[in-house]
């Protein structure tokens, strides 16, 4: 992201000193706030700016005088003609082609045999094993309105992805101009998309399709733009000298060179649309996702689970598959035309029997809800005795944390002066990286200031501050737990893995039975979240320091405490601020989806936002969230980046 | 197949009989879905009852307040549970605006106020009134209310006015808000273990009377203007002393191009009218029964034909 180099040497007094400046000038504003006016506390009523009011009426202009809506409206009748085949096929919407439902047995045997293609057996059984999974627990027609979603709006963005990857690529301007769009569209909360669609497209499967379209593509945009960059000038040579044309060039040459980025791009756009599932069924994305949510509004977390279950499954099925074909190498077999085909061949057969089974019996077409296994009741009951049993320890922690933790803190928060943060934020810029770092910091903090959001904003730095630290508190040792070993590390990362793919909605009903509607509910479920990424990264960390200089270490006598502290841990320190940076990311992600717990922040407003489509308020809410996000961000890379180089040369 | 059938059946009407007897379009008639179950069961059995008609029915999922827009708009048909508490003010939003229409009203009526599971009665006897409710705070005290009791709202886009409620009665609770109906949900079952005094926001009709008996608390009786006029209520000063109506419309409202396009599927929707007990009853099927709401309302309608085949003629 925002690379500048190190300032040299001998300005680093000064910026120290700069720095220092800064931060006690804020801790003077801090000491002093009783005397303090009224408009150094928080800013004036008058410097508060009407961001949301702006924003509104351009998207009016564009709206009605521009005819956007004219455009969007023929963009998403596409989409949504697109969407009635799949639909037809999947699930058997009475549309165009009139073919469908394709029976679960020919679904299951296809991705079966395309897990074969792939990754060998044990991918074959991992995807058909899903899709029977599926089938068997009575999920299917859910679990298809979603995938006829999802396929049509893979594709979009990862067409999307590669014409927008190659203009950054061909154009440096056109890269100049995406790059701050592509760091703010990755930070925005989700709900801040939403609201614009459902103005612009409506609701429904469509608007569903369009909204995780939206937010899959950035991923794209950034792979092939790595990719397309990273293709060898050799390569790029023998092809112009056989006499390809620009366009061959593009397409034979330099895309097929780039081919493992760019199926790491795909990847990346399918798990961005499964996160998005449950998400857009706020505004009419059919299957699983309006499922779990109607569940849970009955309390059914059992049933839930199931929902989360597949979704996990899917996720991961269609991740290994996308990351079995980017490393596969296309192969250029031989042998007879039956040999060659073999796969085609066989997999034809499977989709016959398919079926015939399913004409033989209705149960291998569609196994109805009444048929269908579920596992909801001992889910339930080991829910109930989970609670029952951590119940005295977390009405305990509850009070703990409430009355000693958590209100003072907030309060604290609350109680600094707007001016004070504003400096110190300032300062700490220019500790880690001189003018620029300050100015950036400041351009990301005082639009919030001005937007007359800085009481929320403050309440969600506090649970985000609260609950990153947590986080640290728990996902280190854990992360040390799990680096112990190769198998040991494999398997955490799965766990990781599935935490990170699991509707987050469904932690939120046990979380409130554990500890009520309040902050250390919120807190919970946040942190739930931000510990995934530090787990992970602290196991990449120590995983990936080179073995050579554990050795000498373990060769100068040290013992294994001391090899952690003085040997592993500084070597890591870059890659865990990686985690810590990503779970700061996740964090804030997660608070806003904790409005529906019951909080008093941003999230709280976004929520209000989306249900009277306020675009203008939502977009303002998703840029102060944004905001924090890149400032944490552009600070802990920045001083990541510098400690890197320090480290390297000491 | 269907849709060619449809375009010619269209044309011929036209041709021939349009003023007389206009036919339904082929096109389906869009119903939108929420998040709770009573809801969801009355648009199957209402969409069973129009594709029992000829028409062709689809449904989907959308949030319940940003509904009207889409039905202004003409991308969902109509809404069968418009509630005066929840969703009066964006209806009312949306018939200012125009495209939308009311279209009827059902017998059932709702009530939206404090109410608490019956387990509380043990720890407050003097329930249901709000006097002895109040006398009681302490018993209802979290840590992070301190030493008043706490009422656990819905979400604040609600806009129900408990603080304002608590203020102008004096009572010694604070207003904790919850961000969704299933928050509330969850705080019930959690209370429910150990038999918890709670009191929360609650409303009638919905699935939670079956699952957890309970009762709403006795406030001073509304009266038109209690929430404007400070004369009115009991406490001469104050706005907002007094309960929530305890009669709140329930409304059909659909798209104003309904009776043009499909005016035999109109005509029906003009005479749905559902009771409370139905209503309740709905829901149970799916939140207690744990039945899908398609099978539900086939199951419905089985039992109660008496009810709905009349809206049909």
């Amino acid at each position: 992201m925002m690379t500048a180099t190190l300032p040299p040497p001998p300005l680093r007094l000064d910026q120290k000193r700069i720095a220092l400046a800064f931060l006690l000038a804020a801790l003077v504003l801090v000491i002093f706030r009783p005397a303090l006016p009224a408009g150094l506390i928080r800013l004036p009523e008058g410097l508060i700016l009407p961001f949301a009011d702006w924003i509104n009426a351009t998207f009016a202009f564009a709206r009605d005088e521009l005819g956007l809506m004219t455009v969007t409206r023929a963009f998403s009748d596409m989409v949504e003609a697109c969407l009635d085949v799949t639909a037809n096929l999947l699930y058997g919407k009475s549309r165009w082609p009139y073919v469908g439902p394709i029976p679960w047995a020919v679904i299951a045997a296809t991705a079966g045999m395309a897990g074969y293609a792939l990754g060998g057996a044990r991918l074959a059984l991992l995807a058909g094993g899903t899709f029977v999974w599926i089938a068997v627990m009575g999920q299917w027609k859910w679990a298809m309105e979603t995938l006829s979603v999802i396929v049509v709006a893979v594709p979009f963005s990862v067409v999307f992805g590669l014409l927008m990857g190659t203009l950054a690529w061909r154009s440096r301007l056109a890269e100049r101009i995406l790059n701050p769009i592509l760091n703010i569209a990755q930070s925005l909360p989700h709900f801040a998309y939403m609201i614009p669609v459902v103005v612009f497209i409506g609701v429904g499967p469509k608007a569903g399709a369009i909204v995780t379209i939206i937010f899959s593509v950035p991923p794209m945009i950034r792979m092939t733009l790595l990719g397309l960059r990273g293709v060898s000038p050799e390569i790029i040579e023998s092809g112009k000298m056989s006499g390809t044309t620009r366009l061959q060039l593009m397409t034979r040459v330099r895309l097929p060179a780039a081919r493992t980025e760019i199926l790491i791009g795909v990847n990346q756009v399918i798990m961005q649309s499964l996160a998005m599932v449950v998400l857009a069924s706020f505004i009419g994305m059919p299957g699983l996702g309006q499922k779990l949510l109607q569940l849970l509004q009955a309390l059914k977390i059992g049933l839930s689970v199931e929902i989360g279950i597949t979704i996990v499954l899917l996720a991961i099925v269609l991740d290994r598959m996308s990351k079995a074909w980017a490393v596969k190498q296309p192969e250029h077999a031989t042998g007879p035309w039956l040999y060659r085909h073999r796969l085609l061949l066989i997999w034809l057969g499977l989709v016959a029997l398919g079926f015939v089974l399913a004409w033989v019996h209705p149960y291998f077409s569609e196994v109805g809800r009444k048929q269908a296994l579920s596992m909801a009741e001992p889910v339930d009951a080991a829910v109930g005795v989970l609670i029952e049993m951590i119940s005295p320890v977390t009405d305990w922690l509850r009070w703990f944390l409430i009355t000693w933790v958590l209100i003072p803190l907030r309060d604290a928060f609350l109680w600094l002066p707007t001016t004070a943060v504003l400096l110190a934020l300032a300062g700490i810029g220019w500790r880690v990286g001189g003018l620029r770092s300050a100015l950036v910091c400041l351009a990301f903090a005082l639009p919030i200031a001005l937007s007359g959001w800085w009481d929320r904003a403050m309440i969600t730095v506090y649970t985000v501050f609260v609950s990153v630290a947590l986080a640290l508190i728990l996902g280190v040792p854990l992360g040390l737990l799990g680096a112990v070993n190769e198998a040991r590390s494999r398997r955490f990362l799965l766990v990781c893995d599935t935490f990170q793919t699991f509707p987050s909605f469904i932690y939120l009903i046990p979380v409130i039975m554990l500890f009520g509607v309040n902050d250390v509910a919120v807190i919970a479920a946040v942190v739930v979240f931000a510990t995934v990424p530090i787990v992970r990264y602290t196991i990449e960390g120590l995983r990936g320091i080179p073995p050579e200089i554990v050795e000498s270490a373990q060769m100068s006598g040290a013992s294994p405490m001391q090899l952690l502290r003085h040997v592993k841990l500084p070597l890591a320190v870059p890659t865990l601020v990686v985690g810590a940076n990503q779970s700061i990311m996740f964090s804030l992600f997660m608070v806003i989806i904790a409005a529906f717990i019951g909080t008093q922040d941003l999230g709280q407003e976004m929520q209000r936002a989306l249900s009277s489509t306020d675009v203008g308020k939502g977009l303002v809410l998703g840029f102060a969230v944004a905001f924090m996000g890149l400032l944490a961000d552009h600070l802990l890379l920045k001083w990541a980046h510098g400690r890197g180089v320090a480290l390297r040369s000491s | 197949m269907q849709k060619l059938t449809g375009l010619l059946l269209g044309a011929a009407t036209l041709a021939l009989a349009a003023p007389v007897l206009a036919e339904d379009s082929s096109d389906p008639i869009i119903i939108p879905t929420h998040n709770w179950s009573s809801q969801i069961v009355m648009s199957n059995v209402v969409g069973q009852m129009f594709e029992g008609m000829g028409n062709s029915v689809e449904y989907v999922s959308t949030d319940s307040q940003a509904v009207y827009e889409a039905i202004r708009l003409g991308d969902a048909t109509l809404e069968l549970e418009v509630w005066e508490g929840a969703f009066g003010k964006s209806f009312n939003a949306a018939l200012e605006k125009g495209g939308i229409e009311d279209v009827a009203t059902h017998q059932a009526i709702t009530r939206e106020d404090w109410w608490y599971p019956m387990w509380t009665k043990e720890a407050c006897p003097g329930l249901p009134d709000w006097q002895a409710l109040n006398d009681c705070a302490a018993k209802f005290a979290t840590p992070e209310t301190g030493e008043k009791g706490r009422f656990l709202g819905g979400p604040v886009d609600w806009l129900k006015h408990d603080a304002e409620k608590v203020d102008a009665l004096g009572m010694n609770f604070t207003v904790v808000n919850a961000g969704s109906a299933a928050a509330l949900w969850a705080e019930i079952a959690a209370a429910e273990k150990d038999k918890t005094p709670i009191v929360v926001f609650n409303w009638t009709p919905n699935f939670a009377e079956a699952v957890w008996p309970g009762e709403f608390v006795n406030f001073p009786a509304w009266e038109a203007g209690c929430d404007t006029d400070p004369a009115k209520g009991p406490i001469p000063d104050k706005t907002f002393d007094c309960g929530n109506p305890a009669n709140g419309y329930l409304k059909i409202a659909a798209w104003d191009g309904m009776k043009d396009k499909w005016p035999k599927a109109y005509a029906a929707l003009q005479k749905v009218n559902f009771t409370n007990a139905q209503i309740a009853e709905m829901a149970k099927l799916v939140d207690v029964d744990g039945m899908e709401p398609e099978d539900a309302a086939a199951e419905w309608m089985q039992a109660n034909e008496a009810v709905w085949k009349p809206w049909t003629e």
